[in-house]
């Protein structure tokens, strides 16, 4: 219990002066979370738009296979993404293993099915409501998609932030294809991994702290932007 | 482009038969009642002559249109009005844009319309927080704004009070009198006989009956309109 208690307020004396080490540490963080949920969105959107509004053969097929990756576990997306980049890897030649571009991807790829799926549900929900209306006005269906899109806008946000919680906390990805290299691909979930297994608890928990602080955050935007929408909007 | 002609039309949602075989022939001029007790197939009738489903038999056929014309000249209000999450003004604007006038037009075009349903003060306001009379104003002035040869309505008043009933009515009436053809269905027949001036009576499908409005209430040739108004107007 001392111990534990020690170890807080060691925590808070290393937030409270900004401590370099952990300020670098967040930092990239949310760099590459940040990254990866602006390649997965921009992949993401457009795909559930599609998937939502087209009819095609295997279409019911895709949606199961898309919303099963959501459950993609990272260290196998790790292992993958790994795989690809690694030196005898059909990507190897780039030579970004080890670096925050391939933990960018591993997470962008980690995310992508998440933002995929769940703005194809939204999506495709607002469909059946505004189907015949669009057609009636003469919508095409590429139009259709993109009034379904701004109108689903709030929702998608939220979705987005979820993408964004979901990278910036895994560590399973990140870990196999960063390497975790201090000053380089060391990111708060790796951080509090290593740190925790060296028993060096204050860092580790600080970490701890800003990425539960991280988290909380985005959910409170989440809910703030679905009353101000409800609100403003209907 | 009318008269519109229904020949020999059928719908059928798998092994169910809608809409059975129905011949018409619809002119312009006076407001048609599609006019039929709940589930009798009128929003799916409504739906075979706009173009939003296709028959699995027999042909809908526009008079002298060509194809991509058609749906540009007809519009439809639905029973419940689908708002986008914009502004009212930016509602009317949406069907203008897709018609492919410019934005200055559509701006002017949609002012005017909202103002003749009575909306002018409410163009900036999002249109879903509009009340229910209000929303289906403004969907009239979302179709009426296109400037149709024809306006189909789906049972337009059927969730609202009786004032903003007799709006909707009134609004009805102007854009009849400016010239739109309109084709309408519904269930109340104090409705259809104040805006009808011809009835398609559909009874499971079936079109038993196109007669002029006096006609039909008077001595109505079928079983089924006599039990359906006597069903309705039990006092008669």
């Amino acid at each position: 219990m001392n111990s534990l208690g020690e170890a807080f307020s060691a925590a808070w004396r290393l937030l409270a002066g900004f401590d370099a080490e952990l300020a670098q540490v967040v930092g990239l963080s949310l760099q590459v979370s940040l990254a990866a949920v602006v390649i997965a969105t921009l992949l993401g959107l457009p795909l559930g738009a599609a998937i939502a509004v087209e009819r095609f053969r295997g279409r019911q097929t895709l949606i199961v296979l898309l919303n099963a990756l959501m459950g993609l576990p990272p260290v196998v997306v790790g292992l993958l993404v790994y795989l690809l980049l690694s030196r005898a890897g059909p990507l190897g030649s780039l030579g970004i293993l080890f670096t925050p571009q391939a933990m960018i991807i591993a997470q962008a790829v980690l995310i992508t099915p998440i933002i995929a799926a769940l703005s194809r549900q939204t999506i495709e929900d607002a469909w059946r409501e505004y189907d015949e209306q669009l057609r009636s006005l003469g919508a095409r269906r590429i139009t259709a998609a993109m009034t379904l899109i701004w109108d689903t806008r709030f929702s998608l946000m939220t979705i987005v932030l979820a993408g964004f919680g979901r990278a910036a906390a895994e560590v399973g990805a990140v870990m196999i294809v960063g390497g975790n290299i201090d000053g380089v691909t060391r990111v708060m979930t790796t951080a509090i991994a290593l740190e925790t297994s060296k028993g060096d608890l204050p860092l580790a928990l600080g970490l701890g702290i800003v990425l539960i602080t991280l988290v909380v955050l985005l959910n409170a935007l989440a809910a703030v932007i679905r009353e101000v929408a409800l609100r403003k909007y209907g | 482009m009318l008269p519109l002609e229904l020949n020999a039309v059928s719908f059928a949602a798998g092994d169910t038969a809608i809409i059975n075989g129905i011949t018409a022939r619809i002119e312009a001029g006076p407001r048609t009642i599609i006019l039929g007790p709940n589930g009798a197939g009128k929003s799916v009738l409504m739906r075979l002559c706009h173009g939003l489903f296709q028959p699995t038999a027999g042909s809908v056929n526009w008079h002298g249109a060509k194809n991509g014309d058609v749906r540009r000249r007809q519009a439809m209000v639905f029973q419940r009005p689908v708002m986008l999450r914009r502004s009212a003004l930016a509602n009317v604007m949406y069907g203008l844009k897709l018609a492919g006038k410019s934005r200055r037009e559509c701006e002017l075009r949609a002012m005017d319309v909202l103002e003749v349903v009575g909306l002018a003060q409410h163009t900036a306001r999002a249109a879903r927080v509009l009340s229910g009379g209000e929303q289906q104003r403004l969907a009239l002035a979302r179709a009426w704004a296109l400037g149709p040869d024809v306006l189909f309505l789906d049972e337009p008043t059927a969730n609202l009070d009786p004032a903003s009933t007799h709006d909707i009515e009134n609004i009805i009436n102007a854009i009849h009198a400016s010239g739109t053809k309109i084709i309408m269905t519904t269930h109340n027949l104090g409705q259809a006989r104040r805006l009808g001036d011809e009835i398609l009576f559909i009874s499971n499908g079936r079109l038993l009956e196109h007669t002029p409005i006096d006609r039909f209430f008077k001595e109505p040739a079928s079983p089924e309109a006599a039990a359906f108004i006597k069903g309705e107007l039990p006092w008669h």
